[in-house]
C-alpha cells in the first residue's frame, strides 16, 4: 500500500483527506449502521460558545502545587484568552485532568495522570507523555488521546467517538460498553476488553486477556497477539482487504503499524446469538430492558 | 472502596514509617475512616516486638472506669509475661490504649499470644522479630503523628486506608491484619470476598481465631494457614485467587518478602512500580507519585497475577 505522507496530505483537497484517513463513513457489522461524516458541516464539530483558540498561541501551567480542580479552571481560563496549546508539568498522578474540554485545543501532559485522565472530552488533541490509570477518555466523543506509556483498565470506557490511542500496554476491561470511536493499544489488554461493546473498533497489538468480547452486540475488535479465550456470543471472523486496508491506514497514522504487517491480526465480532430482543413481545421486552 | 499501599527496599533500610505515611495520605480521599500501618524494622535477633491494645478508642468516651479497667488489663498481660518467664526488655505506652513491648522468650509465641487473648479486651495487633503493625482512627498524618511513625525505618512497608463498608469503624475492624499466630505476617486488602461466611467457618473448625467481622480478616487467618502447612508465600497467594470468591486486590508482608494477588477479574486497582532498589505497590499512581515525583514507568498488574519481592 502506497502510504500517505505529509506533503501527500497537504495536496488533497479537505474531502479526500478525510476519507483517505478512513473518516468519511464508519460502516459496522451490525444491521444498517453507517456515521456519515461531513467535513463541511462545521457546526457539528463547534460549539456555539467554544472559546476562539490559536493553536500557535502556547502556554505552560505547572500542576505541582494545583489540584485537579484548579488546574481544570486554569485550561478553561486560558481556553478564553485563546491560548490553543496548553502545556501541563509536574501531572503527578493526579485525577480528572483535562476532563470536559468540548472545544478544539492541543492539551499536552509532561507526565502521568491518574483516574478519568481526559474524560468527557469532545474535541480537543490530548498527548499524555506518561501513564494514565482507569478510565482513560471515558465517555470522550471526538478528537484523540495519545497515550505513550501504559494506561490502566476500563481505557476508554463507553466512548462514542474520536481515536484513544495507548501506545503500552493496558489494564482489563478496555472499551467497556464503547459506542463508536477507536480505541489502539500497542502493547497487550487484560480481562473482559470489548465487554458489552456496541460500536466502534479496537485494536489491539499485542495480547488480550480471558473473555475477549464478551457479550458484545456490535463493533469490530482487532488483535495482532493471542486471545486468551473469546467471551459469549464473540466469534471470529475473516479479515478482509478492507479491514486491512484500514487497519494499516489506523496504525500508520500513529507510528503502530507492525513491520510484519496487519495480516496476522484476528477480527473479532458479535456473534449475534444474544440479539434476541426484537422477537420479544413488549410486555416480555419490558422486563429485560 | 479503601486504598492498599505497599513499599520494599532491597539490600537497604529507609525511612518507611514517613514513606508510607506520604502515600496513605495521598490515598486519603479512597478511605477517610482508619489508617493502618504494617512496618518491618530490622530484624531483632532474639526479641519479640508485640503491639496491643487493651481498649478500643470509643471506650475512652464511655467513663472514668475504663482508666483502671485498662490498667487492670495491663497489669494481666504483664503477669503472664512473667509467669511465662518472658523478659520484658522496653514497654512504651504509645496511646492510652496501645502499647509496645520488646520482649525475650524461649518457646512458643503461639501459646504467648493465646494467653494474653483471653484477657478480656485485649488483642495482640502483631508480633515478630521485625513487624511492627499500628492502625487507629483518623488519617495517615493523625495516626503516623500519634505513634511517631515519621521516626521509623526498616525494609518494607503496608498500609491501608479504610472506608469501612461491612464492618464497625474501630480499631478492630481496621487494617492491616496480624496472620496470628503467624510472626511478622500482615495482610491488607481491598475489596470484597463473598465466600467469607463458608471461609471463616472452615477456618474455625481448624481452630483459627477471628477477632472481627471483617471480611478482610479472612484472608490473614489464610494466609497463616497456608503459612503454617508449609507452603511458600507465593504459593499461598497463587492459591487464594481460586479459593477466595469476590472482588479483591491484597498485599501480604513477611519478614523479608511483600506479595500481591489479584482476583479473577482484576476488579480492584493496583499500580506497580519496579525499580532495581525499590517496588512499590498502592490503588492509585498519586500515592506512588507521593514518594517518587520523578518520571518512572508504571503499569496494572492483569487479573491473577502474583508476583512476590524478597528484601
Amino acid at each position: 500500500m502506497e502510504y500517505l505522507n505529509d506533503s501527500k496530505l497537504a495536496s488533497l483537497t479537505q474531502e479526500e483527506r478525510a476519507e483517505a484517513l478512513g473518516m468519511t463513513s464508519e460502516h459496522l457489522t451490525g444491521r444498517s449502521m453507517t456515521i456519515e461524516f461531513d467535513p463541511d458541516e462545521k457546526t457539528r464539530f463547534v460549539y456555539p460558545w467554544s472559546p476562539d483558540v490559536d493553536f500557535n498561541k502556547r502556554t505552560q501551567i505547572n500542576a505541582d502545587n494545583l489540584n485537579a480542580t484548579e488546574v481544570n479552571h486554569r485550561i478553561r481560563e486560558l481556553m478564553e484568552e485563546g491560548y490553543g496549546s496548553i502545556v501541563i508539568s509536574n501531572p503527578r498522578g493526579k485525577h480528572a485532568l483535562g476532563v470536559g474540554v468540548l472545544s478544539r485545543l492541543n492539551l499536552i501532559f509532561e507526565g502521568s495522570l491518574g483516574y478519568f485522565a481526559a474524560g468527557l472530552i469532545d474535541g480537543p488533541n490530548v498527548r499524555i507523555n506518561g501513564r494514565v490509570g482507569w478510565s482513560c477518555g471515558e465517555n470522550m466523543m471526538s478528537g484523540t488521546i495519545i497515550i505513550e506509556k501504559n494506561a490502566g483498565s476500563t481505557f476508554g470506557a463507553a466512548i462514542r467517538g474520536g481515536d484513544l490511542i495507548c501506545k503500552g500496554s493496558v489494564g482489563s476491561r478496555t472499551g467497556i460498553d464503547m459506542k463508536g470511536g477507536t480505541i489502539i493499544v500497542g502493547g497487550n489488554t487484560g480481562a473482559l476488553s470489548g465487554f458489552m461493546m456496541q460500536r466502534g473498533r479496537m485494536i489491539v497489538c499485542g495480547n488480550a486477556g480471558k473473555n475477549l468480547g464478551d457479550s458484545m452486540y456490535d463493533g469490530t475488535i482487532y488483535i495482532g497477539g493471542a486471545i486468551h479465550s473469546l467471551g459469549v456470543d464473540a466469534v471470529e471472523a475473516p479479515l478482509t482487504e478492507p479491514d486491512a486496508s484500514w487497519l494499516r491506514r489506523k496504525l500508520h497514522m500513529y507510528g503502530l503499524l507492525p513491520s510484519a504487517g496487519v495480516s496476522h491480526f484476528t477480527k473479532v465480532v458479535a456473534g449475534k446469538q444474544l440479539w434476541n430482543y426484537d422477537n420479544l413481545e413488549p410486555s416480555e421486552k419490558k422486563l429485560i430492558l | 472502596m479503601c486504598g492498599i499501599a505497599g513499599l520494599i527496599h532491597r539490600g537497604k533500610v529507609s525511612g518507611v514509617g514517613a514513606e508510607m505515611t506520604a502515600m496513605l495520605m495521598a490515598l486519603k480521599h479512597r478511605g477517610p475512616d482508619s489508617t493502618g500501618y504494617a512496618i518491618y524494622g530490622e530484624p531483632q535477633a532474639q526479641d519479640y516486638i508485640m503491639r496491643l491494645k487493651v481498649a478500643e478508642r470509643e471506650d475512652l468516651h464511655r467513663g472514668s472506669r475504663i482508666f483502671s479497667i485498662m490498667q487492670e488489663r495491663i497489669r494481666l498481660v504483664e503477669e503472664i509475661f512473667s509467669d511465662h518467664a518472658v523478659v520484658v526488655r522496653s514497654r512504651d505506652r504509645v496511646t492510652e490504649y496501645a502499647l509496645r513491648y520488646v520482649l525475650s522468650l524461649d518457646g512458643d509465641t503461639g501459646h504467648l499470644a493465646r494467653m494474653i487473648e483471653e484477657i478480656e479486651g485485649v488483642e495482640i495487633l502483631s508480633l515478630g522479630n521485625g513487624l511492627e503493625l499500628i492502625k487507629d482512627l483518623g488519617d495517615a498524618e493523625e495516626v503516623s503523628a500519634d505513634y511517631k511513625l515519621g521516626e521509623f525505618s526498616g525494609t518494607h512497608a503496608i498500609g491501608h486506608t479504610r472506608m469501612a463498608t461491612e464492618s464497625d469503624v474501630d480499631i478492630r475492624s481496621a487494617h492491616p491484619y496480624w496472620a496470628f499466630p503467624y510472626n511478622d505476617v500482615s495482610v491488607v486488602h481491598n475489596g470484597q470476598i463473598t465466600n467469607y461466611w463458608i471461609m471463616r467457618r472452615e477456618m474455625e473448625r481448624k481452630g483459627h481465631r477471628f477477632v472481627s467481622n471483617c471480611d478482610s480478616e479472612l484472608l490473614a487467618v489464610y494466609t497463616a494457614d497456608n503459612l503454617s502447612s508449609g507452603e511458600t508465600l507465593e504459593e499461598s497467594l497463587a492459591k487464594s485467587i481460586h479459593e477466595i470468591d469476590g472482588v479483591f486486590t491484597y498485599l501480604v508482608a513477611t519478614r523479608d518478602e511483600l506479595g500481591m494477588a489479584k482476583d479473577i477479574m482484576a476488579a480492584k486497582p493496583l499500580v506497580l512500580y519496579e525499580g532495581d532498589d525499590l517496588i512499590a505497590l498502592a490503588s492509585e499512581e498519586v500515592a506512588i507519585r507521593a514518594i517518587l515525583p520523578q518520571e518512572i514507568d508504571t503499569y496494572d498488574p492483569y487479573d491473577e497475577e502474583v508476583r512476590v519481592w524478597s528484601t
